[in-house]
């Protein structure tokens, strides 16, 4: 139950952030893709700094989570096709609904219901993806 | 008093510097919690909670492994009713002069919301378009994800973060895929 409840409660705390940064914003978005601000790319480019100095020292340091167990970190297999394809499909979806997966659920919250539409096509798309996957280059 | 303070400094937009951190913490939250950051997966788990396994081998897996991420979703979805109600900033979003004349010539009027309710106001289901947009959308998003093994918060955040040399592959595709709907597909659709 405790368990249950730090995830919720991080949650919680991502909706506020993703909101209160405009990042969830498909405005923002356009304003991204159009070059027109550096907002967007002051925030993921923070985020990844931020993201590559800690999760250094995480493993420097050999630091354990919270169960004990020492923190590692699983290295992808290296494909070009599945990567880059993928992407630039993902990219198409993202610049036409202004919201990757996370934003979209946070924009359900803040009263958007034609995000069951978004949600809807991004689990058909997934199903359509357990289907051809076989049949795409990776 | 000085709740309220603090209430009025956080309702304010937060700036890039404060957010990327932010969301850098949330990262290293579910890593501390022996997770890892990806919100797509929870497509592949949904759709193997609705049965999908029973047909297509890739919905079968230990699902039941990934239920922390459904509560993190749900977490989300309140997260964002919380920052709209209760945390709302005062004043109408501040979005660039340039992209504003940009999507006025798209015919697409800005309104100060978080996202156009011309696209995603419940008006749009009087319309063919008005359906197809979301639906289209979230099929590209779902598949590409998929087909990409991540998301903006798998890849970018933490794969980037982790120096992967596939997720910098894959956040290159998500920006030329961006870029290809914007500048050569917006002006077909709008």
């Amino acid at each position: 139950m405790i368990k249950s409840i730090r995830y919720i409660l991080t949650g919680i705390l991502f909706g506020i952030i993703m909101s209160k940064s405009e990042a969830v914003s498909w405005y923002r978005i356009q304003e991204m893709f159009r070059f027109q601000s550096f907002h967007m790319y002051g925030i993921i480019g923070s985020a990844v700094i931020t993201g590559i100095i800690t999760i250094f020292l995480i493993k420097r340091y050999g630091l354990k989570d919270i169960n004990g167990t020492t923190i590692t970190f699983q290295d992808k297999a290296l494909q070009w096709k599945r990567y880059f394809t993928g992407g630039i499909i993902f990219g198409l979806g993202w610049a036409l609904t202004g919201a990757c997966p996370g934003p979209i659920f946070v924009l359900l919250g803040q009263g958007f219901p034609v995000m069951l539409l978004v949600i809807a096509g991004a689990l058909l798309g997934t199903y359509t993806y357990g289907v051809i996957k076989d049949r795409l280059p990776h | 008093m000085l709740l309220m303070t603090i209430l009025d400094y956080i309702r304010q937009p937060w700036p890039w510097y404060a957010s990327g951190p932010a969301i850098a913490a949330i990262m290293l939250l579910l890593v501390f919690f022996g997770r890892s950051f990806g919100v797509s997966s929870n497509f592949r788990t949904i759709c193997s909670l609705a049965g999908a396994g029973k047909k297509v081998p890739f919905f079968q897996f230990d699902y039941k492994a990934q239920y922390w991420n459904l509560l993190f979703l749900a977490g989300a979805v309140a997260g964002g009713f919380i920052a709209s109600h209760w945390l709302s900033s005062p004043g109408a979003l501040q979005l660039s002069a340039a992209t504003i004349r940009d999507l006025q010539a798209l015919h697409i009027h800005f309104d100060g919301l978080t996202a156009p309710s011309q696209l995603f106001g419940s008006g749009v289901l009087l319309t063919a378009k008005g359906w197809i947009i979301p639906v289209a959308g979230g099929f590209l998003v779902g598949l590409g994800s998929r087909y990409a093994g991540g998301c903006t918060s798998g890849h970018a955040i933490s794969g980037l973060s982790n120096l992967q040399l596939p997720s910098l592959i894959a956040v290159t595709g998500f920006f030329i895929g961006g870029l290809i709907m914007t500048h050569l597909f917006y002006p077909l659709i709008f």
